[in-house]
Protein backbone atom coordinates (compact mmCIF):
# COMPACT_ATOMS: atom_id res chain seq x y z
CA UNK A 1 0.00 0.00 0.00
CA UNK A 2 1.27 3.50 -0.88
CA UNK A 3 1.81 5.89 1.98
CA UNK A 4 -0.49 8.91 1.85
CA UNK A 5 1.10 12.11 0.51
CA UNK A 6 1.71 14.36 3.51
CA UNK A 7 0.86 18.04 3.71
CA UNK A 8 3.65 20.61 3.53
CA UNK A 9 5.10 21.77 6.83
CA UNK A 10 4.10 25.32 7.72
CA UNK A 11 6.55 27.97 6.56
CA UNK A 12 8.43 29.35 9.60
CA UNK A 13 7.08 32.65 10.91
CA UNK A 14 3.80 32.43 9.03
CA UNK A 15 1.91 30.78 11.88
CA UNK A 16 1.74 32.25 15.39
CA UNK A 17 3.57 30.58 18.27
CA UNK A 18 1.57 29.24 21.21
CA UNK A 19 3.34 31.56 23.65
CA UNK A 20 2.51 35.19 22.86
CA UNK A 21 3.60 37.27 25.87
CA UNK A 22 1.43 40.24 24.90
CA UNK A 23 -1.69 38.05 24.82
CA UNK A 24 -2.34 37.21 28.46
CA UNK A 25 -4.60 34.28 27.69
CA UNK A 26 -1.68 32.30 26.31
CA UNK A 27 0.31 32.42 29.60
CA UNK A 28 -1.28 29.35 31.22
CA UNK A 29 -2.47 27.63 28.06
CA UNK A 30 0.64 27.23 25.92
CA UNK A 31 2.53 23.93 26.12
CA UNK A 32 6.10 24.16 27.44
CA UNK A 33 7.23 21.01 25.64
CA UNK A 34 7.99 21.02 21.93
CA UNK A 35 5.36 19.53 19.66
CA UNK A 36 6.04 15.84 19.01
CA UNK A 37 6.69 14.99 15.35
CA UNK A 38 4.08 12.90 13.57
CA UNK A 39 4.60 11.86 9.95
CA UNK A 40 1.17 12.12 8.33
CA UNK A 41 -0.94 8.98 8.24
CA UNK A 42 -4.45 8.60 6.90
CA UNK A 43 -5.71 10.08 10.17
CA UNK A 44 -4.08 13.36 9.13
CA UNK A 45 -4.57 13.18 5.35
CA UNK A 46 -8.25 12.26 5.37
CA UNK A 47 -10.93 14.49 6.83
CA UNK A 48 -14.60 15.09 7.37
CA UNK A 49 -16.94 15.80 4.47
CA UNK A 50 -19.63 18.42 4.99
CA UNK A 51 -22.35 18.81 2.42
CA UNK A 52 -24.89 21.60 2.08
CA UNK A 53 -27.59 18.96 2.03
CA UNK A 54 -26.91 17.95 5.61
CA UNK A 55 -25.38 21.22 6.84
CA UNK A 56 -27.47 23.90 5.16
CA UNK A 57 -25.76 27.09 4.09
CA UNK A 58 -26.78 30.37 5.71
CA UNK A 59 -25.23 33.13 3.64
CA UNK A 60 -27.03 36.27 4.84
CA UNK A 61 -26.21 37.03 8.46
CA UNK A 62 -28.25 40.26 8.24
CA UNK A 63 -31.47 38.28 7.79
CA UNK A 64 -30.87 34.78 9.19
CA UNK A 65 -31.86 35.44 12.81
CA UNK A 66 -35.48 36.64 12.73
CA UNK A 67 -35.97 37.52 9.09
CA UNK A 68 -35.96 41.21 10.01
CA UNK A 69 -32.84 43.14 8.99
CA UNK A 70 -29.97 43.52 11.43
CA UNK A 71 -28.77 47.03 12.24
CA UNK A 72 -25.39 48.25 11.07
CA UNK A 73 -23.41 48.79 7.91
CA UNK A 74 -24.26 45.94 5.55
CA UNK A 75 -21.23 44.46 3.81
CA UNK A 76 -20.47 41.66 1.38
CA UNK A 77 -17.43 39.46 2.00
CA UNK A 78 -16.20 37.26 -0.84
CA UNK A 79 -13.03 35.54 -1.90
CA UNK A 80 -11.35 32.41 -3.09
CA UNK A 81 -9.94 29.52 -1.11
CA UNK A 82 -6.92 27.88 -2.69
CA UNK A 83 -4.19 25.52 -1.56
CA UNK A 84 -0.50 26.40 -1.44
CA UNK A 85 -0.12 25.37 -5.09
CA UNK A 86 -2.82 27.86 -6.10
CA UNK A 87 -5.43 25.21 -6.81
CA UNK A 88 -8.99 26.09 -5.76
CA UNK A 89 -10.46 24.23 -2.81
CA UNK A 90 -13.96 23.39 -4.06
CA UNK A 91 -17.09 22.55 -2.07
CA UNK A 92 -15.53 23.12 1.33
CA UNK A 93 -17.48 24.38 4.31
CA UNK A 94 -16.71 27.76 5.86
CA UNK A 95 -18.13 28.74 9.24
CA UNK A 96 -18.44 32.40 10.25
CA UNK A 97 -19.18 34.12 13.55
CA UNK A 98 -18.83 37.68 14.75
CA UNK A 99 -19.91 40.53 17.02
CA UNK A 100 -22.77 42.76 15.96
CA UNK A 101 -22.39 46.31 14.68
CA UNK A 102 -22.06 47.70 18.22
CA UNK A 103 -19.20 45.36 19.10
CA UNK A 104 -21.28 42.94 21.19
CA UNK A 105 -21.48 39.18 20.77
CA UNK A 106 -24.83 37.47 21.23
CA UNK A 107 -23.15 35.29 23.88
CA UNK A 108 -23.72 35.09 27.65
CA UNK A 109 -20.02 35.57 28.40
CA UNK A 110 -19.92 38.92 26.60
CA UNK A 111 -20.85 41.58 29.15
CA UNK A 112 -19.65 44.60 27.18
CA UNK A 113 -22.04 47.50 27.73
CA UNK A 114 -23.14 47.78 24.11
CA UNK A 115 -26.60 46.89 22.84
CA UNK A 116 -27.52 43.50 21.48
CA UNK A 117 -29.44 43.44 18.22
CA UNK A 118 -32.39 41.03 18.46
CA UNK A 119 -32.13 40.55 14.71
CA UNK A 120 -28.46 39.56 14.66
CA UNK A 121 -27.08 36.37 16.17
CA UNK A 122 -23.88 36.53 14.13
CA UNK A 123 -23.40 33.05 12.70
CA UNK A 124 -23.19 31.94 9.09
CA UNK A 125 -22.14 28.97 6.98
CA UNK A 126 -21.14 28.93 3.33
CA UNK A 127 -19.61 26.47 0.90
CA UNK A 128 -17.11 27.24 -1.83
CA UNK A 129 -18.19 26.58 -5.42
CA UNK A 130 -16.24 24.45 -7.89
CA UNK A 131 -13.75 27.32 -8.33
CA UNK A 132 -13.13 27.71 -4.60
CA UNK A 133 -15.17 30.92 -4.42
CA UNK A 134 -17.40 31.90 -1.51
CA UNK A 135 -19.55 34.92 -0.66
CA UNK A 136 -21.73 36.03 2.23
CA UNK A 137 -23.54 39.10 3.52
CA UNK A 138 -23.24 40.51 7.02
CA UNK A 139 -22.88 43.74 8.96
CA UNK A 140 -19.52 45.27 9.73
CA UNK A 141 -18.70 44.15 13.28
CA UNK A 142 -17.87 46.82 15.86
CA UNK A 143 -14.65 47.08 17.86
CA UNK A 144 -14.93 46.09 21.51
CA UNK A 145 -12.88 46.28 24.71
CA UNK A 146 -11.28 43.19 26.23
CA UNK A 147 -9.50 42.70 29.54
CA UNK A 148 -6.03 41.86 28.17
CA UNK A 149 -4.42 45.13 29.30
CA UNK A 150 -5.50 48.63 30.17
CA UNK A 151 -7.67 50.18 27.45
CA UNK A 152 -7.33 47.13 25.22
CA UNK A 153 -9.67 47.01 22.20
CA UNK A 154 -9.99 44.30 19.60
CA UNK A 155 -9.90 45.59 16.04
CA UNK A 156 -13.01 44.96 13.95
CA UNK A 157 -12.89 41.33 12.92
CA UNK A 158 -14.87 38.36 11.65
CA UNK A 159 -14.05 34.82 12.84
CA UNK A 160 -13.67 32.05 10.24
CA UNK A 161 -13.42 28.28 10.45
CA UNK A 162 -12.19 26.23 7.48
CA UNK A 163 -11.91 22.50 6.98
CA UNK A 164 -10.36 21.83 3.58
CA UNK A 165 -9.79 18.25 2.44
CA UNK A 166 -8.04 16.81 5.51
CA UNK A 167 -7.71 16.90 9.27
CA UNK A 168 -4.29 18.51 8.63
CA UNK A 169 -5.85 21.43 6.71
CA UNK A 170 -8.12 22.62 9.54
CA UNK A 171 -7.78 26.37 10.04
CA UNK A 172 -9.36 28.89 12.40
CA UNK A 173 -8.57 32.53 11.77
CA UNK A 174 -9.87 36.09 11.91
CA UNK A 175 -10.41 38.58 9.08
CA UNK A 176 -9.59 42.21 9.75
CA UNK A 177 -10.49 45.44 7.94
CA UNK A 178 -8.13 47.75 6.06
CA UNK A 179 -7.00 50.94 7.74
CA UNK A 180 -7.99 49.91 11.27
CA UNK A 181 -5.81 51.86 13.75
CA UNK A 182 -6.29 49.12 16.36
CA UNK A 183 -4.37 46.55 14.30
CA UNK A 184 -1.00 47.96 15.32
CA UNK A 185 -1.97 47.58 18.99
CA UNK A 186 -3.54 44.11 18.87
CA UNK A 187 -1.44 41.27 20.34
CA UNK A 188 -3.50 38.56 18.61
CA UNK A 189 -3.02 40.03 15.13
CA UNK A 190 0.63 40.82 15.89
CA UNK A 191 1.17 37.29 17.22
CA UNK A 192 2.03 36.38 13.62
CA UNK A 193 5.70 37.29 13.21
CA UNK A 194 5.84 37.44 9.42
CA UNK A 195 4.52 40.84 8.30
CA UNK A 196 3.31 39.57 4.95
CA UNK A 197 1.48 36.64 6.52
CA UNK A 198 -0.07 39.05 9.03
CA UNK A 199 -1.21 41.51 6.38
CA UNK A 200 -2.93 38.73 4.47
CA UNK A 201 -5.41 38.59 7.38
CA UNK A 202 -6.63 42.06 6.35
CA UNK A 203 -9.43 42.04 3.79
CA UNK A 204 -9.25 44.40 0.80
CA UNK A 205 -12.01 46.81 -0.16
CA UNK A 206 -13.19 45.66 -3.59
CA UNK A 207 -15.41 47.70 -5.87
CA UNK A 208 -16.18 44.63 -7.96
CA UNK A 209 -17.68 42.89 -4.92
CA UNK A 210 -19.47 46.11 -3.88
CA UNK A 211 -23.06 46.22 -5.11
CA UNK A 212 -24.61 49.56 -6.15
CA UNK A 213 -27.20 50.92 -3.71
CA UNK A 214 -26.75 47.83 -1.52
CA UNK A 215 -23.45 47.14 0.26
CA UNK A 216 -19.69 47.65 0.26
CA UNK A 217 -17.64 44.62 -0.72
CA UNK A 218 -14.49 43.17 0.82
CA UNK A 219 -12.24 40.49 -0.60
CA UNK A 220 -10.71 37.92 1.73
CA UNK A 221 -8.73 35.20 -0.02
CA UNK A 222 -7.51 32.28 2.04
CA UNK A 223 -4.82 29.67 1.45
CA UNK A 224 -5.08 26.25 3.07
CA UNK A 225 -2.15 23.89 3.38
CA UNK A 226 -1.20 22.01 0.25
CA UNK A 227 0.31 18.60 -0.25
CA UNK A 228 4.03 18.14 -0.31
CA UNK A 229 5.47 17.47 -3.75
CA UNK A 230 3.94 14.28 -5.09
CA UNK A 231 6.52 11.49 -5.21
CA UNK A 232 7.41 10.15 -8.67
CA UNK A 233 5.07 7.45 -9.84
CA UNK A 234 6.65 4.08 -9.43
CA UNK B 1 3.99 29.96 -3.91
CA UNK B 2 1.63 31.39 -1.31
CA UNK B 3 1.88 29.98 2.19
CA UNK B 4 -1.06 28.84 4.27
CA UNK B 5 -3.08 31.63 5.88
CA UNK B 6 -2.11 32.34 9.49
CA UNK B 7 -4.15 30.93 12.35
CA UNK B 8 -5.79 33.16 14.95
CA UNK B 9 -7.41 32.14 18.22
CA UNK B 10 -10.95 30.78 18.21
CA UNK B 11 -11.62 33.13 21.16
CA UNK B 12 -14.24 32.75 23.90
CA UNK B 13 -17.34 33.36 21.76
CA UNK B 14 -17.17 30.48 19.28
CA UNK B 15 -20.33 28.97 20.84
CA UNK B 16 -22.29 31.35 18.58
CA UNK B 17 -21.90 28.72 15.88
CA UNK B 18 -22.23 25.70 18.17
CA UNK B 19 -24.66 22.91 17.36
CA UNK B 20 -24.59 20.69 20.45
CA UNK B 21 -25.69 17.66 18.40
CA UNK B 22 -22.22 17.61 16.80
CA UNK B 23 -20.86 15.97 19.95
CA UNK B 24 -22.87 12.87 19.03
CA UNK B 25 -21.16 11.18 16.08
CA UNK B 26 -23.78 8.43 16.17
CA UNK B 27 -26.70 10.77 15.45
CA UNK B 28 -26.98 9.69 11.83
CA UNK B 29 -27.37 6.05 12.85
CA UNK B 30 -23.83 4.72 12.67
CA UNK B 31 -23.38 1.02 13.13
CA UNK B 32 -20.68 -0.27 15.46
CA UNK B 33 -19.69 -0.36 19.08
CA UNK B 34 -20.87 2.82 20.78
CA UNK B 35 -18.59 4.53 23.24
CA UNK B 36 -18.21 7.81 25.10
CA UNK B 37 -15.00 9.82 25.08
CA UNK B 38 -14.75 12.34 27.87
CA UNK B 39 -12.13 14.24 29.82
CA UNK B 40 -11.19 17.67 31.09
CA UNK B 41 -9.07 20.37 29.48
CA UNK B 42 -6.85 21.86 32.20
CA UNK B 43 -4.51 24.84 32.11
CA UNK B 44 -1.02 25.27 33.59
CA UNK B 45 -2.48 25.82 37.07
CA UNK B 46 -4.63 22.70 36.77
CA UNK B 47 -7.71 24.88 36.43
CA UNK B 48 -10.46 23.85 34.03
CA UNK B 49 -10.65 25.56 30.66
CA UNK B 50 -14.38 26.16 30.55
CA UNK B 51 -14.53 27.93 27.20
CA UNK B 52 -12.66 25.45 24.99
CA UNK B 53 -13.81 23.89 21.74
CA UNK B 54 -12.72 20.26 21.50
CA UNK B 55 -12.95 18.59 18.10
CA UNK B 56 -12.38 14.94 17.32
CA UNK B 57 -11.76 13.17 14.06
CA UNK B 58 -11.37 9.47 13.37
CA UNK B 59 -10.37 7.82 10.12
CA UNK B 60 -12.13 4.63 11.19
CA UNK B 61 -14.90 3.69 10.70
CA UNK B 62 -14.72 5.44 7.30
CA UNK B 63 -16.85 8.53 6.78
CA UNK B 64 -20.28 7.66 5.40
CA UNK B 65 -23.81 8.99 5.32
CA UNK B 66 -24.33 7.41 8.73
CA UNK B 67 -20.99 8.37 10.31
CA UNK B 68 -19.46 11.89 10.03
CA UNK B 69 -16.13 10.93 11.62
CA UNK B 70 -15.95 14.45 13.07
CA UNK B 71 -17.35 15.85 16.29
CA UNK B 72 -17.23 19.05 18.31
CA UNK B 73 -17.90 19.51 22.02
CA UNK B 74 -17.76 22.50 24.30
CA UNK B 75 -16.19 22.21 27.74
CA UNK B 76 -18.28 22.79 30.85
CA UNK B 77 -17.44 24.52 34.15
CA UNK B 78 -15.19 21.56 35.03
CA UNK B 79 -13.46 21.87 31.66
CA UNK B 80 -15.07 18.62 30.52
CA UNK B 81 -15.90 17.62 26.99
CA UNK B 82 -18.03 14.60 26.08
CA UNK B 83 -18.51 12.76 22.79
CA UNK B 84 -20.64 9.81 21.84
CA UNK B 85 -19.04 7.94 18.97
CA UNK B 86 -18.21 4.52 17.52
CA UNK B 87 -15.08 2.76 18.69
CA UNK B 88 -12.44 2.91 15.95
CA UNK B 89 -10.50 -0.09 14.74
CA UNK B 90 -6.85 -0.25 13.66
CA UNK B 91 -5.82 1.71 10.56
CA UNK B 92 -2.75 1.55 8.32
CA UNK B 93 0.35 3.48 9.34
CA UNK B 94 3.21 4.56 7.12
CA UNK B 95 5.53 1.97 5.66
CA UNK B 96 3.26 -1.05 6.03
CA UNK B 97 2.85 -0.53 9.76
CA UNK B 98 -0.41 -0.73 11.59
CA UNK B 99 -1.70 1.95 13.94
CA UNK B 100 -3.56 1.06 17.10
CA UNK B 101 -7.15 2.31 17.32
CA UNK B 102 -7.15 6.04 18.06
CA UNK B 103 -9.16 9.22 17.84
CA UNK B 104 -7.50 12.49 16.81
CA UNK B 105 -8.25 15.50 19.02
CA UNK B 106 -7.92 19.21 18.22
CA UNK B 107 -8.18 21.60 21.17
CA UNK B 108 -9.11 25.18 20.34
CA UNK B 109 -9.69 27.94 22.87
CA UNK B 110 -9.14 31.48 23.96
CA UNK B 111 -5.43 31.71 24.72
CA UNK B 112 -4.52 29.21 21.99
CA UNK B 113 -3.32 30.98 18.87
CA UNK B 114 -3.53 27.67 17.00
CA UNK B 115 -5.22 24.38 17.68
CA UNK B 116 -3.37 21.81 19.77
CA UNK B 117 -3.56 18.34 18.27
CA UNK B 118 -3.25 15.13 20.24
CA UNK B 119 -4.65 11.60 20.11
CA UNK B 120 -6.67 9.32 22.33
CA UNK B 121 -5.58 5.69 22.23
CA UNK B 122 -7.33 3.03 24.34
CA UNK B 123 -5.69 1.35 27.32
CA UNK B 124 -5.30 -2.40 26.97
CA UNK B 125 -5.19 -2.56 23.17
CA UNK B 126 -2.52 -5.05 22.12
CA UNK B 127 -1.59 -2.89 19.12
CA UNK B 128 -0.59 -0.05 21.44
CA UNK B 129 2.69 -1.91 21.99
CA UNK B 130 3.65 -1.57 18.32
CA UNK B 131 1.92 1.68 17.37
CA UNK B 132 4.47 3.92 15.59
CA UNK B 133 3.44 7.13 17.37
CA UNK B 134 3.21 5.59 20.84
CA UNK B 135 6.57 3.86 20.32
CA UNK B 136 8.13 7.19 19.30
CA UNK B 137 7.31 8.78 22.67
CA UNK B 138 10.14 7.41 24.78
CA UNK B 139 9.08 8.59 28.24
CA UNK B 140 6.35 6.21 29.50
CA UNK B 141 4.75 8.96 31.59
CA UNK B 142 4.45 11.20 28.56
CA UNK B 143 3.24 8.33 26.39
CA UNK B 144 0.47 7.72 28.93
CA UNK B 145 -0.95 11.18 28.21
CA UNK B 146 -2.09 9.77 24.85
CA UNK B 147 -3.95 6.79 26.30
CA UNK B 148 -7.57 7.00 27.46
CA UNK B 149 -8.58 4.90 30.47
CA UNK B 150 -11.86 3.09 31.09
CA UNK B 151 -14.24 5.17 33.23
CA UNK B 152 -17.39 3.11 33.28
CA UNK B 153 -19.24 0.95 30.81
CA UNK B 154 -18.14 1.98 27.30
CA UNK B 155 -16.81 5.25 28.71
CA UNK B 156 -13.21 6.30 28.07
CA UNK B 157 -11.55 9.22 29.78
CA UNK B 158 -8.55 11.29 28.71
CA UNK B 159 -7.71 14.53 30.49
CA UNK B 160 -5.78 17.09 28.45
CA UNK B 161 -3.23 19.18 30.33
CA UNK B 162 -2.15 22.15 28.24
CA UNK B 163 0.91 23.04 30.30
CA UNK B 164 3.16 21.97 33.15
CA UNK B 165 3.08 18.80 35.21
CA UNK B 166 1.59 15.93 33.23
CA UNK B 167 1.52 18.07 30.09
CA UNK B 168 -0.16 16.22 27.26
CA UNK B 169 1.95 15.22 24.27
CA UNK B 170 0.82 17.56 21.50
CA UNK B 171 1.57 16.64 17.93
CA UNK B 172 3.27 18.53 15.14
CA UNK B 173 0.87 17.85 12.32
Amino acid sequence: MHDPTPFRPYTPGTQPPYDVPGYMGTAKRHPKQALHPLPHTITETLGPVFTAGRFPASIDLTLNTTGRPALGERIIVAGTITDEAGRPVPHTMVEIWQANATGRYDHPADQHDAPLDPNFHGDGRVFTDEHGRYRFITVRPGAYPWPNHRNAWRPNHIHFSYFGPAFATRLITQMYFPGDPLLALDPIFNGVADAHARDRLIAAFDLDITEPDYALGYRFDVVLRGRAATPMEE
Amino acid sequence: MPTATASQTIGPYWHILEDASWADLTRFGAAGERMTLTGAVLDGDGKPCADACVEIWQSDPPVSDSFPGFGRSNTDAKGEFRFLTVKPGPVPGRGNTQQAPHIAINVLSRGLMRGLVTRAYFAGEALNETDPLLMSVEDPARRATLVARPAGSAVWRLDIRLQGEGETVFLDV
